[in-house]
């Protein structure tokens, strides 16, 4: 691929990769612009920028995370996401055929989820001016009637839940990406979230926190609600899934599972006694086999994720400026 | 005296009279009724008052009476007082009627609260007389001893500001606090069974055992095997009999601590002189009214007698009975004799004496926390209505061993035990202090806090958060800088809300408003979080002060001294400048400025802070670095072995350290000493240990290569790797490593032309490095400068961020 003036025709050639794969009747307007009917309601909005390396890793590639972390980030809120917008950003001689592959795994996550996308660009930057792609993805969505989720609503007594197991995307990445010789049967856990949170909000409208633990992992996230909310939370390792290669290859690495990466993963608030009705219809979901009650919201000024051991022990859950820097003296 | 002009002249006898002020740890210890005697005996009139500077005398009488009266005021002065000043004036002569005690002016205290005291010979002999009305009385004290800041509130010192508050006085126990000539003068805890605290035994569940003499039953169930939470003075101990092998097996195990070794609490130095070894210097701390635990020198039966009580330990940390109770109990196993003098013969009894701090989380101090958190440790509970204000675990000292002279030609640590010079086990204050023999602390709480640090100069008032392990904060005024009683691990909420609780405590009793705010440079730790915090809610300016800046800016801070000096920090892990780890550094250090001079050579760190728990990880990285790799696997049956080898050739979460606890975690690792640490420092300790057993060797020829500003150890490293003599391995690496930081030293000290260096970080605890290195230096005209008042380790870094503060602010 190149840039420039002969660059043109292979824009024209990119155009007509994503118009075949995206395939749908806002893009088969060939205007500048999506344009449709919305349902009445909330409407919510979300964007993000995927930027992963490697490209293509066990479990999925950066075409099917984008599609993804979008979709759910509308989810979060509760909502029924309707439309994605995607951005690309090329670097001048990224492979075409890679970008074939990319571009159908977005289609198909894109069709899968049901969400389609309706408008896109693309940008071709210099060589080394990128690390071969970058894709934008927006989506917009439907809050239900009734619905009203944020993360400034945990309450003390209110029970925490998590839909599956934490921490396999972050690891999965790693392992290819080092080329590790252990973890490497672990999957990216990338996923579409918004069926699962559709069944959860129909079995538990007055859900209070919604949010899908990316980067920073479960730890970062569930430190981030603490302080929106003002409260303080207590977790059990003891329930916290965590698959057993995942636990070894952080051991290993000397790295807390906490704090990896999940892609199709969401961790849940509710008062305590929507927490069965909650479960239930998380675990007859496909997505959410594995959910588990892994703790409760507490009181506490100090807004302190706390973890009780499987030794007896309580230790605080670190909310990380950065990186997991050293620290023992 | 402050005046120097001759106020008096002793050769008039025409009546005089003066205005004394009386400044220091003058309140609530008896100061007043000292002063009251004196005037009786010296036939002086006039009056004394307690106010917000000290203590205010007007004394009348003969030039000559006056005269001794100054003098005695500071050299006889009560136990438990510090007197730092005293300053006379003449004032007009009266006519007065006798002596008065007048009541205290309020104001603005600048006095200070005095740190816990054990009990005095007066009131042991009491307890121990059949024929006192506080015969066996568990909560027996007087102006000179008892609890202090523990139970405390707030200011000022009076009954009702004290956890003694609810006991009303009976009328025996109200006319020894109202009499001046009573030791019980003022006495604020004072109490006596008809109206003081009670003793409640309870059974685990909580249930009361019905008991007549609840000391009686303590010991019985001591005596049984049992494991006893009992209340002291700064918070809850498990104690057990530590002769009974079983009993120590499953306090290990219901507390889940392995490995980590207990103290031990015996009847008197009698009862010690079998199982360790116990110089003079010793005995004087270990009798000091700070009641300490002390680190004693193993003999060889110790272990045998006390088996599991502090495995591969070359030391046992001891401590003798400080709380009236404490004293009880071996009373009661010794068939209550009566006197004092069957304490100097020896008794069997031996209880394992263990903060009851269950996870790493504070001391427990309160009735019902003790029940809800020690339940499934404890098979009873010896508890008192009396309330622990502020928890004080029991601080941990051991005395300094002199280097010996190089004209010796001795190693480390030989022909010391009976090290004549004293002890200072009052560290600041008028009990003279020597230059040899020391206290080093290890721990610095309950019997010092909080007791002043004198700095060289005053400053603003300075919030001082410390860093993450074994954590203490710090708050100046004036020049006086108050250290905190020993907070603990920041790694769990409850020692992160006690930071909180005890900034707020100490601020109160000590009155003091900080202006300036200081934390370490790491961002995740909460102490970082908690100055940010604070300094934002009051409107103050807050900054990161380098953890090993800050390590040799605390010993700075206690000797007085400003810079530029040269600090040699041998430590764990500190965040540095750069972003990376540090902990092997020489620095220059001016004010509040300092460059890094130079580093140990880094190893990789595989598996970030796992590396710090695992020494074989250190080890891997040393084989890593020294291109034998594939020697890795072979060596370590560890089920990680293979992934760290691929994370050292990948450099894969391999963050680098220059620190030199994991240089000796690698040592410890090449030798097959650990591979695991059960808790923070075993590999080094046991390094030590073996080192210790081993006696001095000569360092490795070529051991160590300067390369610039950086020392290698990794030559010393590689001979390790192939020695299969632990013993031998542990004290070549301890010689190497002293010859090595000398002749750096030396090197640094060549060309800055600075001969003052001052010896900071945790390593220094380590007492075969510290000795070796302080004789290497003392081969040469340098000045050395250890730590003292405070632990070399994260204890003290308190201290030495509020003084780099202290410096960039002047006032
Ligand atoms: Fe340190
Ligand atoms: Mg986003
Ligand atoms: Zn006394
Ligand atoms: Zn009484």
């Amino acid at each position: 691929m190149t840039h420039g003036s002969g660059g043109r025709a292979m824009a024209q050639l990119i155009e007509e990769l994503f118009l075949t794969a995206f395939d749908n009747e806002y893009l088969r307007q060939m205007n500048d612009q999506a344009s449709f009917q919305i349902p009445a309601g909330r409407m919510v909005m979300a964007t993000d920028s995927h930027v992963v390396s490697p490209l293509f890793f066990p479990g999925g590639d950066i075409g099917c995370l984008s599609v993804h972390g979008t979709i759910n980030d509308v989810a979060m809120a509760g909502a029924v996401p309707l439309y994605l917008s995607a951005s690309f950003i090329l670097e001048e001689g990224f492979p075409l055929a890679d970008l074939a592959r990319i571009v159908e795994s977005m289609a198909n996550a894109s069709r899968q989820a049901g969400v389609p996308i309706v408008t896109g660009d693309t940008k071709v930057v210099e060589r080394n001016k990128g690390d071969g792609v970058f894709i934008t993805t927006t989506g917009v969505g439907i809050v239900p009637h009734g619905v009203n989720i944020s993360g400034d609503l945990a309450r003390p007594g209110d029970a925490i839940i998590v839909s599956g197991t934490v921490g396999d995307h972050g690891v999965a990445i790693l392992s290819v990406r080092e080329n590790l010789s252990f973890g490497t049967s672990i999957q990216s856990d990338t996923a579409a979230l918004h069926g699962l949170v559709a069944a959860m909000v129909a079995a538990v409208p007055g859900i209070h926190v919604l949010r899908d633990p990316t980067r920073g992992g479960l730890a970062t996230t569930l430190n981030e609600i603490a302080r929106q909310s003002g409260v303080g939370m207590m977790l059990r390792e003891t329930n916290l899934p965590i698959r057993t290669e995942v636990r070894a290859a952080c051991e290993f690495l000397g790295l807390d599972p906490l704090y990896s990466a999940n892609e199709g993963k969401l961790v849940v608030i509710c008062r305590q006694e929507d927490a069965d009705a909650l479960l239930e219809a998380m675990r007859t979901h496909p997505l959410g086999q594995d959910a588990a009650l892994i703790g409760e919201v507490i009181e506490d000024d100090h807004h302190f994720v706390q973890m009780e051991t499987a030794f007896g022990g309580r230790r605080i859950v670190d909310w990380l400026t950065g990186e997991q820097l050293p620290r023992i003296c | 005296m402050g005046s120097k002009e001759p106020l008096l002249d002793s050769r008039d006898f025409s009546p005089c009279a003066v205005r004394i002020r009386v400044r220091g740890q003058v309140q609530g210890v008896g100061f007043r009724p000292f002063v009251y005697r004196l005037a009786l005996e010296l036939e002086l009139s006039g009056w004394v008052l307690n106010d917000a500077d000290g203590v205010e005398i007007e004394a009348q009488g003969d030039g000559a009476a006056l005269e001794t009266l100054l003098s005695r005021l500071k050299n006889d002065a009560p136990d438990l007082a510090q007197v730092d000043e005293v300053s006379a004036v003449s004032v007009e002569v009266l006519p007065r009627l006798g002596f008065a005690i007048l009541e205290s002016r309020s104001g603005h205290a600048h006095t200070g609260i005095t740190p816990d005291a054990a009990i005095c010979p007066a009131c042991l002999s009491e307890i121990f007389d059949p024929a006192n009305r506080r015969y066996r009385y568990p909560f027996t004290n007087c102006t000179h001893c008892g609890p202090r800041y523990t139970i405390t509130r707030h200011l000022p010192y009076d009954r009702p500001n004290t956890s003694m508050a609810k006991f009303a006085l009976c009328p025996a126990c109200r006319r020894e606090y109202d009499d001046p000539l009573d030791r019980r003068f003022h006495a604020q805890p004072n109490a006596c069974a008809v109206c003081g605290p009670r003793l409640t035994l309870l059974e685990k569940d909580g249930q009361l055992i019905e008991s007549d003499d609840p000391i009686a039953e303590t010991v019985r169930r001591l005596r049984a095997g049992q494991i006893l939470a009992i209340k002291g003075i700064g918070g809850f101990h498990l104690m057990c009999d530590a002769r009974n092998a079983e009993t120590v097996a499953r306090l290990r195990q219901r507390k889940q601590r392995e490995g980590k070794p207990f103290a031990v609490m015996l009847a008197g130095i009698a009862s010690i002189a079998p199982w360790v070894i116990c110089g003079e210097s010793e005995r004087q701390l270990l009798e000091a009214r700070e009641r300490p635990i002390v680190l004693l020198q193993k003999l060889p039966g110790c272990d045998a007698a006390m088996p599991g009580v502090a495995p591969g330990m070359a030391e046992l940390g001891v401590l003798l009975p400080y709380a009236p109770l404490h004293y009880l109990l071996f009373h009661e196993a010794a068939g209550r004799p009566t006197g004092t003098a069957w304490l100097a013969a020896p008794h069997a009894l031996a209880l394992v004496c263990t903060s009851a701090n269950p996870g790493g989380e504070p001391l427990v101090t309160d009735n019902a926390e003790a029940l809800r958190r020690l339940s499934a440790i404890a098979d009873a509970f010896v508890m008192h209505d009396r309330e622990i204000v502020v928890g004080c675990d029991d601080s941990v000292v051991r005395v300094h061993k002199k280097a010996p002279s190089p004209l010796m030609g001795e190693g480390w640590g030989e022909g010391e035990r009976a090290a004549t010079p004293l002890p200072n086990p009052l560290p600041q204050g008028e009990r003279g202090q020597t230059a040899l023999a020391r206290v080093g602390f290890i721990r610095r709480a309950r019997g010092y806090t909080p007791r002043a640090i004198k700095l060289p100069r005053a400053g603003r008032s300075v919030l001082a958060c410390g860093g993450w392990f074994k954590n203490t904060i710090c708050l100046t005024r004036g020049d006086e800088a108050f250290v905190s009683q020993h907070i603990g691990d920041l790694d769990n909420a409850a020692t992160c809300r006690s930071l909180a609780d005890t900034v707020q405590h100490l601020m109160g009793v000590l009155e003091i408003e900080p202006e300036v705010v200081v934390h370490d440079l790491h961002p995740d730790f909460f102490s970082t979080s908690f100055a940010v915090g604070f300094a934002r809610q009051h409107g103050l300016p807050v900054f990161g002060v380098q953890h090993h800046h800050a390590h040799i800016a605390s010993v700075m801070a206690e000797h007085g001294l400003a810079g530029p000096i040269l600090g040699l920090t041998l430590d764990g892990v500190g965040l540095g400048t750069d972003g990376t780890a540090w902990g092997g550094e020489l620095l220059r250090v001016d004010g509040a400025r300092f460059e890094r001079l130079g580093h140990l050579k880094e190893l990789a760190l595989p598996g970030g802070d796992r590396a710090a728990r695992e020494p074989w990880r250190m080890a891997a990285s040393a084989l890593n670095a020294l291109g034998r790799d594939e020697e890795i696997e072979r060596r370590f049956l560890h089920s990680a072995a293979t992934a760290v080898r691929e994370m050292l050739e990948k450099n894969l979460n391999c963050p680098t350290t220059s620190s030199c606890g994991r240089l000796f975690d690698a040592a410890a690792g090449l030798l097959g000493v650990r591979e695991i640490s059960a808790f923070e420092g075993q590999a080094a300790m046991l390094l030590e240990g073996l080192a210790q057993a081993h006696g001095p060797v000569a360092p490795m020829n070529a051991g160590y290569i300067m390369q610039g500003s950086v020392l290698n150890f990794l030559p010393l490293l590689e001979r390790l790797a192939d020695t299969d003599d632990a013993g031998f391995g542990a004290a070549l690496f301890h010689s190497t490593l002293a010859h090595g930081l000398a002749e750096w030293v030396m090197a640094a000290r060549g060309r800055t032309e600075l001969n003052e260096v001052v010896l900071g970080g945790g390593c220094f605890l380590n007492a075969v490095l510290r000795v070796e290195l302080s004789r290497l230096l003392n081969l040469s005209p340098l000045t050395l400068y250890h730590a003292q008042d405070v632990p070399p380790n994260d204890g003290g870094l308190s201290l030495g961020q509020a003084w780099v503060a202290m410096q960039e602010f002047p006032c």
